[in-house]
């Protein structure tokens, strides 16, 4: 199962590669990055037909993660991804926002990578 | 003779007079009263009794010694002419006389000529009396010119004082003026600080969230690379104890890169912090080599993230346009931070109101930044595509207190103060726009010899 990652922090990247380097070596997971809601759109066109897990940002520059959450849960619905968000800000109204938006789940940054460990191989 | 008696009687009625004059409140005023009354007196006696012979020689003698007096006195020296005017007469009339008694004959002989030395010492008097009346009608006239004069130097003495006297209050009035003037000046003075302190404030505000939110994200960075590293070292160590050195220098390569990770994200951190300490810092602000683009990039995000805050619907596309070529120039980093940040509140706002009040799909809000180095010059141009400023109050954004903002939401002061920080840096700051379509404020700050006057 792929997880796309989308943050507009770039070292989001090294950090998770070296958090999930043992399920990434045993080929339990499978990492794909975007920094922006646009160029995950971008990443999501060119995976056809896979299962996804989206694990997104809310504050970023240009098309904020609701929207791309919005954009992916209208678009791509052959197989619905799982989308998680993540914000910094963990306030009710963005949370409430992202789940009236169809979030499958919600984290608050700092993100708790041994939570967030669990979650994904839950879902796999 | 009936002249002498009358004569001494003139004498000595134009002496009282004189002196009436020259010397007021004497005893000589009574004395010649009464030897006035005394004159008469002898008059009428010389007119009842036979005595005329020697009342005449009375009378001459008198005359003689007034005369005598006269000249010797310079307190009479107008009564002189008179006596000149009286004195052949007398002297004369004396020698004829004289002659009578003495020497008859001869008498008799001259008589005719005595006659005639009579009528002239008459004619002569006439003469001197009439001089003496006109030198006396010119010394009046004289006297009452001066008279005039200080008459008129007392009243011009007078308007003086009441002149100085309304002076003086004017000049208390215009004084006491002057000091309420200052006093309204230094209270104007004080709200001024007071009013640019509070909209410091007012901008860190905004900032404070935007803050908040910079300094989360590299505080994660450093809290996970730590953490990620603990783990990796105890996952080296298995693989030392497994003796698989190549994965183990794998690992170690990657905590290396994770404390340089931590570092630079330390760093961040830090820069932030120390660029809101130095937002908030009031004055002082001295000019230092600055990274124009490191500047202007973090007030970027600190606006946008700010706002974010505020407003979580809030989303706009970010272009920035950084000419890597700018290197660093000498400003005060507080204050042309102040400005960028500032131009970025407003182009966040304006893209903002567009998006609420247009609600138009295809709307996309963006805010873009471009540094650029000319010649001489570095341009900063933040651009939005909100709804443009109108032409009745772009001639206004700059003054003070301006602002189209609802009440309690601007304080009018943010471009006025730009407008300054640029005019002290001895640069520029310009706007374009287009009603509905852009607002483009362009900043240009001289790279040398802009330092503030």
């Amino acid at each position: 199962m792929k997880i796309l990652v989308v943050d507009d922090e770039k070292d989001v990247q090294i950090l998770f590669l070296q958090r999930f380097r043992k399920e990434i070596k045993k080929g339990e997971l499978d990492f794909v990055f975007a920094f922006s809601g646009e160029e995950a759109l971008g990443t999501l066109r060119s995976m056809k037909q896979e299962a996804v897990l989206i694990l997104s940002d809310i504050n970023m520059p240009g098309m904020s993660g609701l929207q791309l959450l919005e954009i992916i849960k209208k678009d791509f619905v052959a197989p619905p991804p799982i989308v998680m968000m993540v914000t910094a800000y963990g306030d009710e109204e963005n949370f409430n926002t992202a789940k009236a938006l169809g979030a499958d789940d919600f984290l608050t940054k700092p993100v708790d990578f041994k939570l967030l460990k669990e979650k994904l191989i839950q879902q796999t | 003779m009936i002249l002498e008696p009358l004569i001494l009687m003139f004498i000595v009625w134009q002496i009282r007079k004189n002196l009436r004059l020259l010397l007021p409140d004497t005893h000589w005023n009574k004395n010649l009263k009464w030897a006035m009354i005394g004159i008469a007196i002898l008059f009428i006696l010389e007119r009842i009794l036979p005595i005329t012979v020697v009342t005449n020689w009375i009378w001459r003698l008198l005359i003689l010694g007034i005369g005598y007096q006269v000249f010797k006195l310079p307190l009479l020296e107008k009564m002189r002419t008179i006596i000149i005017a009286f004195l052949p007469l007398i002297i004369i009339n004396a020698i004829k006389d004289l002659l009578e008694i003495i020497y008859l004959p001869l008498y008799e002989k001259i008589e005719d000529y005595l006659g005639l030395a009579v009528g002239c010492s008459l004619a002569w008097m006439i003469a001197m009396l009439i001089r003496s009346n006109k030198q006396n009608k010119a010394l009046k006239k004289e006297r009452d010119k001066t008279l005039a004069e200080e008459e008129r130097n007392k009243f011009i003495s007078a308007q003086k004082e009441k002149l100085e006297l309304i002076v003086e209050e004017r000049t208390a009035e215009i004084t006491k003026q002057k000091d309420e003037l200052m006093h309204a000046f230094t209270e104007l003075k004080n709200t001024q600080s007071q009013l640019i302190h509070s909209e410091k404030m007012a901008s860190l505000g905004e900032l404070t969230a935007g803050i908040a939110h910079e300094i989360q994200n590299p505080l994660n960075f450093v809290n996970n690379f730590s953490e990620v590293s603990n783990e990796l070292i105890d996952e080296m160590n298995e693989e030392l104890d497994k003796g698989d050195i190549e994965e183990a220098k794998a690992i170690a390569a990657d905590i290396k890169q994770n404390l340089e990770k931590i570092a630079h994200h330390g760093q961040r951190a830090d820069g932030i912090v120390k660029g809101m300490l130095q937002h908030s810092r009031s004055g002082n602000g001295k000019k230092e080599a600055t990274d124009i683009n490191k500047l202007t990039d973090e007030y970027f995000r600190l606006a946008y993230h700010g706002l974010r805050a505020k407003n979580k619907s809030f989303n706009a596309a970010l272009e920035t346009s950084y000419d890597e070529t700018l290197g660093e120039i000498d400003i005060i980093p507080q204050d042309i931070g102040r400005v960028i940040l500032n131009l970025f509140t407003n182009a966040f706002y304006a893209v903002g109101e567009k998006t609420s009040k247009s609600a138009s799909e295809d709307y996309k809000p963006t805010v873009s930044v471009t540094t650029k180095k000319t010649k001489d010059k570095v341009i900063i141009t933040v651009r939005d595509n909100g709804n443009g400023i109108p032409k009745k109050v772009l001639d206004k954004i700059f003054q003070p207190f301006f602002t189209t903002k609802p009440t309690g939401e601007g304080t009018g002061l943010g471009l006025s103060m730009s407008y300054d920080i640029i005019t002290a840096h001895k640069g520029e700051l310009n706007v374009d726009t287009e009603k509905g379509k852009f607002t483009e404020f362009k900043i240009s700050i001289p790279i040398k010899n802009n330092r503030a006057t």
